[in-house]
């Protein structure tokens, strides 16, 4: 299945485009989709953390996203 | 209650009407503003970028988690601004309303607290010689 990845902040601006699309297994977790963009943005690891938000809530490493998911990079916020 | 995201300056005054309520004896709010320096180098301005729709629902989140631990609050306004800011303006402003003050103060620090934890919203320094996402790195 095809996943559209929206970035933000930093996530952005080191991908290069606000969104990314990513082929990926059909139960594929947000873990194993973590875990291929590192590979493939090997500066993602040098942030302080980054999580993944679907359908707008964080989500934990063991849930598995689905095709229509709105999927979400997110590094560390700084709001306020 | 009333949780906004804006690029267009708040007027602290409009999101203080927001938590008017006949039952309240008092009203607390927090407001952030763009200060010029950062960890000792100078800031010229500051640009925020949202998410918005997720920004929203987290705002929602803390709200909701104020009213559990603060039953009595009477009402909440959040807006946090976006888009480019300079030194002085206001990036957020947190009011609630409450029957007597000791849980005014308390309910508005955990949202401001809890809202800069969770919530969205990215902040970049500009400094005179360069720029920097806060918190992105270690």
């Amino acid at each position: 299945m095809k996943l559209k990845v929206a970035l933000f902040g930093i996530t952005r601006e080191i991908v290069g485009q606000p969104t990314l699309e990513v082929v990926a297994a059909d139960s594929e977790s947000v873990a194993g989709l973590m875990a291929h963009l590192r590979a493939q943005y090997p500066v993602l690891g040098e942030l302080t953390s980054f999580a993944v938000a679907v359908n707008n809530e964080y989500a934990g490493p063991e849930q598995q996203l689905l095709e229509h998911d709105e999927i979400a990079l997110i590094p560390p916020v700084s709001g306020g | 209650m009333h949780l906004e995201i804006t690029d267009q300056p708040i007027a602290v005054a409009a999101v203080l009407a927001r938590v008017e309520d006949a039952g309240a004896g008092a009203v607390n709010a927090f407001v952030g503003t763009v200060r010029n320096q950062s960890t000792g180098r100078r800031v010229v301005r500051l640009h925020y970028e949202s998410y918005d729709s997720m920004a929203l629902r987290q705002l929602q989140h803390v709200a909701e988690q104020a009213q559990t631990h603060w039953p009595m609050l009477c009402q909440i306004a959040v807006v946090h601004r976006k888009g480019t800011l300079e030194i002085g303006d206001v990036a957020v402003v947190v009011a609630v309303s409450t029957p007597h003050r000791a849980e005014s103060f308390a309910a508005c620090q955990f949202i401001i607290d809890t809202l800069k934890q969770v919530v969205t919203i990215w902040k970049k320094e500009e400094y005179e010689d360069g720029t920097v996402w806060v918190t992105a790195h270690p």
